[in-house]
This record gives C-alpha cells, structure tokens and sequence, in this order.
C-alpha cells in the first residue's frame, strides 16, 4: 500500500499509544464515577447525603462511559486477534463486570424514581457493585495479562482457551485488581472531597487518605512481586511491517522478564515514578485538603499505574501461558495497514472535538453540589 | 469438530440481547428528535406549554435511554466474548464502523444527554436546544454507523481475503460506507425508530385525551406525532421496498425464502399473501396477486425470481469452488512462496465461505463427499416459514401505519383531535404495535442471512467461541433474567410517570411531585438509610 503516507511500524506504534491513551481516558475519567459508587454506601449515609453523591456524577457519567465503550470499539477495530482472545478467553469475568455495569444506567434513573427507603437502598447497594466490581476485576484482568493466559491457536488462527474462571483468581491477579480499586477508590474520594462540603466530604478525605496509602504500598510490593515472576521476552526477532502472525516469532519465559524494558528504554522508568509520585501528591492532598493537588495527583497516580503495566509488557498486549510463541504483541495482533490508517484519520478528527465539548459540559456542570443546589432541578436524581 | 449445541446457545444469545437492545434504541432515536423538535417550538414562540411538553417526555425519554445504555455495552463486548473467531476474521472491516460509531457519534450522544437533563438551569434557552439537537444527532449517527456494520455483514463490499493473515481486509472503505444495503438500512432502521416515537407519543397523549387530563399538552403532542409519523411512516415503506429490491440482488435466498418461492417463477412471479405450509415444506394452498411478486423483487417484468431449489442447486457449486479454494489456502498456509496455489486462490477465494459450509461435516473440507457437499447446499435455505410469516406481520403494520397517521394527521389538520373517542382508545391500546414490526424486521435480517454470520463469507456455526456449554448456560440465564426484571420496572416505573403527568411548575424550589423527589425535608440530614 504505497498510498498510504505513515508506514505499518509507525502505525501499528501510534495505535498502542492511542490504546493506551483510550483506557487511561477510561480509566481517569470512568474511574471518578467507578470510585464514586464503591464509596457510596460509606462516604453518604442519609438519603440527601447519597442524592448529593449521585447528583455529582449523575450529569458526566454516562459520557465518561464512552471512554470505556471506545476503548472496546478501538481494540476490536485496531487489534482484532487481541480483542477475540480476551474477550472470549476471560468470558466468565467479562459477564460479571458486564453484570455489574448494566446496574449502572439503571441505578441512576431508577433510584430516585421512588421515594421508599428499601427501594433507594437496594439502588444505593447496586450503584456500589456497579463502582466495585468492575474497578476490581479489570485490575485481576491486568493481572492475569502480566502472568500470561492459557490460550493457543490453530493454523487457521482459531482460537482456544484452556482456562477457567476462578484460574482468574491468582495471588498476584488479586494483588493487581486490589491496586486498580485502590487507585480509583482514592481517585472518587478525591472529587468528592474537592466538590462537596460538610461530612461526606471529610469522610471521602479520610477513606481516600487510607486507600491512597494503601495503592503506593500495594503497587510497590506488585513492583518486587514482577521482580522476582517470570515475565515473557521475545528472543526471535519480528519484522515490524510484516502481516500480522500470531504464530511466527519465539517467546521465553525469563524471571524478572517484565523489568527488561527498563534497561532498554530508560524513559520508562518514568511511568511508576509518576504512578508513585501522583498517588502520593493525592494523598497529601487529601490529607492537607488541597482538593485540586488531590483530583490531580489522583489523576497522574492513575495515568503512572496504568502506563506502568503498560510499557512493562511491551511488546506484548496479552501473553500465552500454554503456548508461549503465540502472545499477542502489536506487531502481531494489529489491524491491516488500511484499516489502522482510517481509524488514525477519525480518531484525529474526532478524538480532539470530543475532548473539547466534554470539556465544555464539565465547566457547564462545575460547582459544589449540595443538598440546597438539588431542590432546584426536577430532574435531579 | 465444532459443538452445535455451544453454536446455538450462543445465538440465542446473541438474539435475546440484541432484541432487547432494540426495545429501547427506536423510541430513543423517534422520541429525541421529537423532544428536538417541542423544544424548538418552545424557544420559537416562548410558550411554556412547550417546555413543559419537552419535560414530560424527557422523562419517559431518560427512562428508555438508560435501558439502552445498559444493554447497549453488552451488545459491543459480545462479539469478542461469543464470536471470537468472527471477530478475528473481520474484526479487521466489522471494527472500524464500530469504533468510529464511539468517537463519532455515542460520544456526542451520552456526553450530551447529562445536559439535557441537567442543563436546564445553566444554559440559555437556545444553548440547551443545541444540547437537545445534539443528543438527537448523536442518536441517528450512531444508527448510521451501527447499520453500515451490519450491512457489510448482508452485502460484505469493499473487502477480501487474506490468506497471510487469515482473514478479511478492507481494500474500499468508501465501498464500505456507501453499500447500498447499509445505507437503504439505516433509513429504514431509523425511520421505523421514527414511527415507534411516534406511535408512543401520540398513544399516550389518547390516554391524557380519553381520560381530559393535560389536555393542552396533550394535543399539542399529538399534533407533532402525527406529521412527524405520516412523513415517517411513508419512509420506512418506501426504503423497505428499496431494501427487499437491494436484497434481490445480493440476498437471493432471503427474498426467495421470504417468498416461500420453493421453485423458480416464470416471470413476473405472483406475490403470496397468505399460504399453508405442507409437510415437505412447500404450501399446498396459497392465495397470490398475479405480477406483484416480479415487480416488487426484481422490479421489472421480465425477470425472475429463483426459487430456493435452483439457488441450493447453485450453492452446490460454489461449495465445490469452495474447496479448490480451502485446498489452495491450506498450501499457502504450509508454504507462503507456493505461487501455484496462490494464482488458484486467487481466482477462487470469493467461494471460500461457501467451503466453509462443509466444516460442519468434516475437518478436511476439500475430501468432502458428494453427499456431504449436498447436505452443506440444503444448509444455505434459511428456515422459510418464520421468515414468510413474519415478514408479512412486518409489512402488514408498515402500511396500517402509514394509514393510520394518515387519519391523524387529517383530523389534526381539521381541529379534530379528541373528538372521537373510540379512535382515541384504538390509539391508546396500538401502543405495542410498532415493537412487534421492528422486531420483526430485525428477526427477518438476522434470521433471513442464516446459514450465514457474513453473506458468503463466513457460516455462523464457524464464527462462534469455543466456550463451554456451561458458560453459555450462565451467561444467558443472568441477562435474561437481569433484563426482564429491568423492564418489567422500567414499566411500571414509565406508567407511574404518565400518572403523575407533566409538571405544573418547573425548576422552583418548591417543586413537590410524587415521583421525581425533589423537594427535601427543611430539616437536612435526618433519616439513616440501613447501609
């Protein structure tokens, strides 16, 4: 395809990054609603103190969603083989944080719907499982992709997964799903503090406070932890403008293997200092209640923690534990040449129209929110 | 070999969630824009009623629309979740559609929708208008991107095979975008979403007419239904005729199935309105219009209409192209710089899919027998009788419809709006009548295309995940389950708005209502809720 002005290497690179921009969008901007509904039941005790919490995040959520459904829509459009393996392979965690984002929609609209006490709390508790779950298992997901999952292919590329469900459910798996519902925990407790007064403000303060310690000392004993497990390596060399083949390179399992890339490309290093750094600077924020050093360093902790994982597993996207060479990595799971080239195209024309007008309905919808900004809406939740 | 009982659990979920999906997406796309369209009146002449109009089915609208949002992300996930090998092999054509539908127009939808409810208070009269117009726009976009997906999947244009990569790329995506079943499609779709609005608003303002209640509402959105479902209405007949033309051309076996037209017609064929089926399949009794059928399929006088035997006889060989086609693709795979076989596949590779057929029989499809061959040319008939049967429920109700508001539309244009009480209860009691044909529509698409997941390309049975049957099992009692009690309180939820009726007073602090609490007790923090 000579018409094509950025080569297939450059390509296939680009959509890595913009990948990872899609789910640390996803994960920064969903993570605030996902935080917010895994600290409702605690943080918000009264019904007003609950409708304050709602009311919050009622009018962003469902854009911040999208970062989410695109993230999904991109890897299925930019790396097909990757998005049917995953998708497939971890099918049984796929339908309970499906399960649990169905509630989502719902709980809103529906809650304030009906002013019965059991009604609302019953919503009260789904809006929670629709915040903690999917916050947990997508961190157990990211923890099964740094151990290598049990998939191989057939020649004609079929797919097999050899796994089950509780498989999922490794120490090191629970340890990284701990570290991603720490992060958003204290990334909701960030905005709640930074935009609400009274107790549940200082409720969220001080939840966020343990839970922002907690991440920076879960991610730590998850650095030794990579350490000292195997991590894959790719010891054959792939020709980066080549068709995808999943099958066509040799991969090693070599202790300490997911720490390689920081020998190789130093800059690295710069994702968990900002992962570090950023969690830190959320907790003292939270701690001296400066709401935008928090909502900040939240925000950088979580783009550090994800871009971690990220760049450790470079190249690879999704290893095999059982058949070790057919790992996905982005030089063989990716669309073709063509396709990348259009998706590049719209993203660029519409990644940035959808950052401005976000922006936009953020600056409309900023501002406390409080028990008295409700009453004037009919349609609060 | 591939377990059909995985295959068919699999579809059976993929059609309860999808026709779930698809009770709330056609009142989204008819109701935002007529919501748009109050709206604009309102900001035209400052009347309040027309607000209040907007209010009121914005409620109902959000109700609907949050049951769209939650069984719209599971209809994204589960095409890697049950379909994987789909997704590999077009993931490549089938994805872009579906990420642009994200960036280009869900974004905008749901970014927007907060506004809409939220926004009231904030923006100017004009500047939430916009948000309105914009979470309408974004709801018709995302359809148009959804049916050019789904299009390539009946006509798959603009693509070819890959022996390298195993699988579909896209050569055209111009090709892509403007296939003349994906674009026929999304007018139809979205004009049938148009009606189903239609039909909702203008039941539920009989109800408030019938009963004397929010009269003045009530005919105001009456009159808008009306004109907004005629000029729908009139649409979706019209582009469904284009799609049962377009179809003739690339989906034979549809149309002839639709048809019942076991054998080839001389033209122009006769058009069936009722039939009884015989043992064998065929009907032993059948009432036609002579000439309607050859105009209506093929649009001429002169051609003809296969029947289904002549197309099974010509599936026949194109599974037999299909296997020199496998077999060549398999020495490519062993030996990429073999150019024999690639100059063979070449000519070939469109019959693949057809090869494919006889994977149910066996793993080594270019030794297939005579009578494997044979069975796998019976599999290309999709199941006849649903599809005649509901087919003609779909097409019965498009024209009922587009009478129906006819008559509304005449007697609103004379005065007469609640005058006739008789028709202001047949209107009420409709209400479910445009589900039964969307649904219908979808079943006739996504059935009619059986054997097939991609017309041609690739049978449904090969696409599938190799998961185990207990998964399937799990999987689909939760969302059945999950999503009837969902709808079942989105109903009842839904009739207690309509009881409540629009609000009197709109956006005071002192707003009392029995099922929007917006007022709070003066005394803040009391109650404790059990947590």
């Amino acid at each position: 395809m000579s018409t094509i002005p950025l080569d297939y290497e450059t390509l296939r690179l680009i959509w890595w990054l913009l990948l990872g921009v899609l789910l640390i969008g996803f994960a920064i901007m969903g993570g605030r609603d996902l935080g917010v509904g895994a600290l409702l039941p605690f943080v918000a005790r009264t019904d007003e103190e609950r409708r304050v919490l709602l009311n919050l995040i009622g009018p962003t959520w469902e854009g911040n969603q999208v970062w989410l459904v695109l993230g999904g829509g991109a890897i299925f459009a930019a790396f097909p083989p990757l998005y049917a393996v995953s998708f497939s392979g971890f099918y049984l965690a796929m339908i309970v944080i499906l399960l649990a984002l169905i509630l989502r929609p719902v709980g809103f609209k529906f809650r304030g719907k009906v002013s019965d006490p059991r009604w609302r709390t019953t919503w009260d508790w789904a809006l929670f499982v629709g915040g903690f779950v999917p916050a947990l298992i997508m961190g157990v997901a990211v923890g099964n992709v740094l151990l290598g999952a049990p998939f191989h292919f057939d020649d004609s590329l079929r797919i097999f997964y050899t796994g089950n469900f509780f498989q999922l459910l490794m120490p090191f798996a629970l340890l990284a799903g701990l570290v991603s519902l720490g992060m958003i925990v204290t990334h909701g407790a960030t905005l709640i503090m930074g935009r609400t007064n009274g107790p549940i403000a200082e409720r969220a303060r001080q939840l966020g406070t343990l839970s922002g310690i907690a991440t920076i000392a879960l991610f730590a004993i998850g650095g030794i932890w990579v350490a000292l497990m195997n991590g894959y390596v790719v010891t054959s060399t792939i020709d980066p403008n080549a068709p995808i083949n999943p099958l066509g390179k040799t991969v090693e399992l070599v202790q300490g293997g997911w720490l390689r890339n920081y020998g190789l490309y130093p800059w690295m290093i710069a994702a968990p200092v900002i992962g570090f750094a950023g969690m830190a600077l959320a907790t003292l924020g939270l701690m001296g209640r400066y709401r935008w050093l928090a909502y900040l360093g939240s925000s950088a902790g979580i783009f550090g923690i994800v871009s971690t994982a990220g760049v450790s597993i470079f190249p690879f996207f999704l290893p095999s534990s059982t058949m070790p060479n057919a790992g996905l990595t982005l030089w063989d799971a990716s669309s073709s040449h063509l396709t990348l080239f259009i998706m590049l195209l719209a993203t660029v024309v519409f990644l940035p129209l959808i950052i401005l007008y976000t922006a936009w309905v953020f600056r409309v919808m900023r501002g406390t929110v409080t028990t008295e900004s409700l009453s004037k809406n009919p349609n609060a939740y | 070999m591939i377990d059909m009982l995985v295959v068919d659990l699999s579809r059976w979920q993929f059609a309860a969630t999808a026709m779930y999906h698809f009770i709330f997406v056609p009142l989204t796309l008819g109701l935002s824009f007529m919501m748009a369209i109050m709206e604009s009146v309102y900001v035209m002449t400052g009347r309040d009623i027309w607000r209040k109009a907007t209010l009121f089915w914005g409620t109902l609208f959000g109700v609907n629309f949050a049951m769209g949002v939650a069984t719209g992300i599971v209809m994204e996930f589960q095409f890697g979740m049950n379909w994987s090998y789909y997704s590999h092999y077009v993931g490549d054509v089938f994805g872009a559609p579906l990420a642009i539908e994200g960036l280009m127009a869900f974004f905008l939808e749901a970014t927007f929708v907060g506004l809409f409810f939220f926004g009231w208070d904030r923006l100017s009269k004009v500047g939430h208008l916009v948000v309105t117009w914009l979470v309408a726009f974004g709801a018709n976009f995302s359809a148009l991107w959804i049916l050019i997906a789904n299009g390539w999947m009946q006509n798959p244009v603009g693509a070819k095979f890959n022996p390298d990569t195993m699988r579909m790329e896209i050569t055209d995506f111009m090709a892509v975008i403007f296939n003349s079943v994906a674009q026929a499609k999304f007018v139809h779709t979205v004009s049938a979403g148009y009606v189903c609005g239609a039909i909702f608003v203008l039941s539920i303002s009989a109800l408030f007419l019938v009963k004397g209640k929010h009269v003045e509402m009530a005919k105001r959105s009456a009159v808008v239904a009306a004109s907004f479902g005629l000029a729908s209405a009139l649409s979706v007949v019209v582009l469904g005729d284009e799609s049962g033309y377009v179809a003739t051309e690339h989906q034979i076996m549809k149309v002839s199935a639709l048809e019942a037209a076991f054998h080839t017609e001389p033209a122009p064929a006769p058009w069936t309105i009722l039939a009884i089926p015989g043992e064998d399949g065929e009907p032993i009794w059948s009432l036609s219009v002579p000439w309607v059928g050859g105009l209506i399929t093929t649009r001429s006088l002169d051609k003809e209409l296969p029947g289904i035997y002549e197309l099974v006889d010509r599936a026949q060989e194109r599974i037999r192209s299909g296997m020199v086609a496998y077999e060549a693709l398999e020495q490519i795979r062993a030996d990429g710089s073999n150019t024999e076989a690639r100059a063979v596949f070449e000519e070939t590779w469109p019959d693949l899919g057809y090869g494919l057929l006889l994977k149910r029989y066996r793993d080594d499809v270019q030794n297939a027998t005579d009578e494997e061959i044979a069975m796998a040319a019976e599999d290309t008939v999709p199941e006849v009788w649903p599809l005649f049967w509901t087919f003609r429920i779909m097409m019965g109700l498009g024209f009922f419809f587009i009478a129906f508001f006819g008559l509304w539309f005449y007697r609103a244009s004379r005065g007469w709006i609640d005058t006739n009480k008789p028709l202001l209860w047949f209107t009420v009691f409709l209400l479910p009548t445009p589900w039964i044909a969307i649904e219908s529509g979808w079943f006739i698409a996504e059935f009619g295309r059986q054997p097939w997941v991609v017309e041609g390309v690739l049978p449904t049975f090969y696409a599938a995940s190799g998961l185990q049957v207990l998964d399937l099992v799990l999987s689909l009692s939760f969302f059945v389950l999950l999503y009837t009690v969902l709808l079942v309180i989105m109903v009842i939820l839904m009739v207690r708005i309509i009881k409540a009726g629009p609000k009197e007073k709109l956006f005071t602090a002192d707003d009392e209502d029995d099922f929007v609490i917006t007022t709070l007790p003066a005394t803040p923090a009391t109650k404790e809720l059990g947590s």
